[in-house]
């Protein structure tokens, strides 16, 4: 059987079987033009970010209303989410609860297939990404159209995201242009012959291939930032418009929303709003909103659905500890400021959640059982930039070493040692025992002392070094150890005066 | 300092020197300093020899129960003493942040009530020297253009705030001149660099490049393993720039 895709597919394989995060950070650093693009554009943002945060003279307690916000939400996630399902419904939306992505996926073919239309425009969603719904909707004969532009020219690029907010940071204008000629006639409207790189040109081209596919579509699918509880609303923030367009125009809108996303009252957005835009665009204000209760009779979609989806968020509920990192709203200013991810972008992560919060989300909502999950938390050097800059207090840096133990923890309850190297749980031990007592550090001195001694006869620094250290030694030089420790100083110059 | 040994700031105070694992091990000149500029200040330092090490090799590799021993050490070798003193950030911060966390994970009471008494009184040796003695100019002399990298851990973990710039600038003859993108982290992150040894080389080479256009004979930050990492990389390259323990800048006087 030969099956014509309707969309452009993305790269093979599953995101879930990607590499540990070390194997595929080194592919991903051998690409000089994205280290560039990344590099220009973590940049730019982090700059901007600065200066729309330092604005605020009331910002640190805008973190922490935003964070006890979300952390009162954790503790009594069951009643705000009957809360919502009861407002919803009241303002004659259709609520639809979703365990896992297979679930959520069939319960959105399902809506769609019943409205006879073989095609949806989409909002940027994470949630959807998250699910793999493109794909899922394209398995059954339906075209999903991203009407994002950074979703677009992933989408026509096949490509996939890297980046939560800015999904093609890992490209560049002229590389856009190069796929919009490729990819864009083959799925609709084509780009205007002789497109050059210039950023406006290449959003009209953007725009005259999206227009069509918004004016005919019947259905639309969106994620949402924000459900308020207390009135029933949904609430989507962007930037482009798109999203305005796929909330009002269509008969039927499909939101795929995260249980997590649920906010007590109307009221808790005033937080929101303000922190959302200048962590994320580094925008004082974001330049659509839309927030939506239910249907409204004669205005905008008639038949309007919720998918509220848990998805692993239950799993990572159970964690006290590890739970504050459901408080995420998605904004990326732990992305943008991380030194790691600017060197090797989002795919390294294997996840559509990538950067320092997907370091500690993923092993939590999908587990440790995957080598790339497995990997995750030990992708940053726990140098507390995420931790300043979360708008939600989330505690990232001490999270990731949470969940290291969490990992650690898994590995020595299977007892295999395949994850691992073979090496480190038994080296761990031994230094553990050596540290118990200072006698045996002593003794090990000897050992570095000695090694001093016999280099010093040949050398004043150590080149190379063998397995493991020699990945340390390959790019760095280290002076030999000395011959006299400190507490042998110590012992010769003070220890007599001291009296104890 | 010519003030009468009464006069000096820390006359009257205990210090016990938390010379940390690797500062005693692999770089003892740094734990000498400290006791150098503390005794110059007045200070009595005693050296606890029963400690070794803040663990934190284990708990950030997610060996947990591994790092519990030295969270015993070190409550052993510090609870009789009111003012804990080392010369490292990332240390100093992992005692105070982590301790907590690892004796509750333990789950003996007793570890918990005593780290609870004995971590927070843990200091990194500019906190102490500025908060504690009140001193912003210990008395310093180091003709030479240096550079200062803020690590990581004393930046955001201790929170040293501008504590060593203002102990810099109070050094008689010393340049200090700015580190481009200074907050940006080295790349060490302990076994950071080897378990993702390409990124962290990548994130090491950046830093290195910054410290060398800034024309600096010195690197100096508060953290040993940061400058082994930038050092090593700057030494590879032939670069001429020396890292530098602040402490020992600070030990530095003149005719010495």
């Amino acid at each position: 059987m030969t099956t014509e895709r309707l969309t452009p597919a993305p790269p093979p394989g599953e995101l879930i079987d990607s590499p540990r995060f070390p194997v595929a950070a080194r592919r991903e650093l051998g690409n000089a033009q994205q280290r560039r693009n990344l590099h220009h554009a973590t940049r730019t943002i982090r700059d901007k970010r600065a200066q729309a945060v330092g604005e605020m003279d009331n910002w640190q307690e805008l973190r922490a209303a935003g964070g006890a916000i979300k952390s009162r939400v954790l503790r009594h996630l069951p009643e705000y989410l009957e809360q919502l399902e009861a407002s919803l419904t009241r303002n004659g939306a259709t609520v639809h609860w979703a365990g896992d992505a297979a679930e959520a996926n069939r319960i959105v073919i399902d809506l769609v297939q019943q409205t006879g239309s073989t095609e949806v425009v989409k909002v940027k969603s994470m949630a959807t990404q998250e699910i793999e719904l493109n794909e899922a909707l394209e398995e059954s004969g339906i075209a999903a159209w991203e009407t994002d532009l950074a979703e677009l020219i992933v989408q026509l690029g096949h490509d996939r995201p890297s980046h939560i907010l800015v999904p093609a940071i890992h490209r560049n204008r002229s590389e856009v242009r190069d796929i919009f000629l490729a990819e864009m006639g083959n799925y609709g409207t084509p780009p205007p012959p002789g497109l050059d790189d210039d950023p406006v040109n290449l959003a009209d081209a953007a725009r005259g291939h999206l227009r069509e596919k918004f004016l005919r579509a019947r259905v639309a699918v969106s994620g949402a930032n924000f459900a308020i509880a207390d009135t029933g609303s949904l609430v989507v923030v962007e930037s482009e418009g798109n999203g305005r367009m796929c909330l009002t125009l269509p008969e039927t809108l499909i939101s795929v929303v995260g249980i997590e996303k649920v906010l007590p009252s109307f009221e808790d957005l005033e937080v929101f709003m303000q922190l959302l835009p200048r962590s994320s665009t580094a925008e004082r204000m974001n330049p659509y909103t839309s927030i939506w209760s239910g249907a409204s009779e004669g205005d905008g979609p008639q038949n309007v659905h919720v998918v509220l989806i848990d998805n692993g968020r239950t799993k990572a509920l159970a964690d006290p500890q590890g739970r504050t990192a459901l408080r995420c709203i998605r904004c990326s200013a732990c992305l943008n400021i991380c030194p790691v991810f600017e060197k090797v972008g989002g795919h390294a992560y294997g996840s559509v959640y990538p950067g320092p919060i997907g370091a500690i989300l993923n092993p939590q909502i999908r587990g440790t059982d995957s080598a790339v999950d497995r990997s995750l938390p030990f992708a940053s050097t726990l140098c507390g930039a995420c931790t300043e800059v979360c708008p939600v207090m989330i505690p990232i840096a001490d999270l990731l070493v949470h969940m290291r133990s969490k990992v650690v923890d898994a590995k020595k309850a299977e007892n295999t040692g395949v994850h691992l190297p073979h090496a480190e749980p038994a080296m761990m031990k031994a230094g553990a025992w050596v540290m118990a007592d200072h006698r045996r550090l002593e003794a090990a001195q000897l050992a570095t002392k000695t090694s001093g001694k016999v280099l010093g006869h040949f050398t004043d620094h150590i080149g190379a070094l063998p397995w493991p250290l020699s990945k340390w030694a390959n790019a760095r030089d280290t002076a030999n150890p000395p011959t006299q420790t400190f507490r042998d100083w110590w012992k010769a110059n003070r220890a007599q005066e001291e009296q104890k | 300092m010519t003030a009468s040994p009464q006069g000096r700031p820390g006359h009257g105070l205990t210090v016990a020197l938390f010379a940390t694992c690797i500062n005693d091990t692999m770089f003892p000149g740094t734990p000498r300093a400290t006791v150098e500029v503390l005794e110059r200040l007045g200070c009595t330092v005693v050296f606890p020899r029963e400690q070794t090490c803040c663990g934190q090799i284990f708990t950030n590799t997610g060996y947990f129960d591994e790092a519990v021993p030295s969270v015993r050490t070190y409550v052993k070798a510090f609870g009789g003493y009111d003012y804990i003193v080392g010369p490292s950030g990332s240390c100093v911060g992992a005692v105070r942040d982590q301790h907590p966390i690892l004796a509750q994970r333990s789950g003996d009471a007793g570890l918990q009530r005593e780290v609870a008494q004995v971590a927070p009184r843990t200091l990194d040796v500019s906190e102490f020297i500025v908060d504690v003695l009140g001193v912003t100019d210990v008395g310093a002399y180091f003709p030479h253009r240096v550079t200062y990298h803020p690590t990581c851990h004393s930046l955001r973990v201790v929170k040293v705030g501008d504590r060593p710039y203002t102990l810099l600038s109070k050094v008689r003859g010393l340049e200090l001149v700015e580190l481009p993108d200074a907050r940006q982290c080295c790349g060490f992150g302990g076994t950071f660099s080897l378990k993702n040894a390409d990124v962290s080389v990548a994130m090491a080479a950046d830093k290195a490049r910054n410290v060398a256009s800034t024309g600096a004979e010195y690197l100096v930050a508060g953290d040993n393993s940061c400058l082994m990492n930038i050092g090593g990389v700057l030494s590879r390259q032939n670069a001429a720039v020396k890292p530098i323990h602040l402490i020992e800048i600070l030990a530095h006087t003149e005719g010495n």
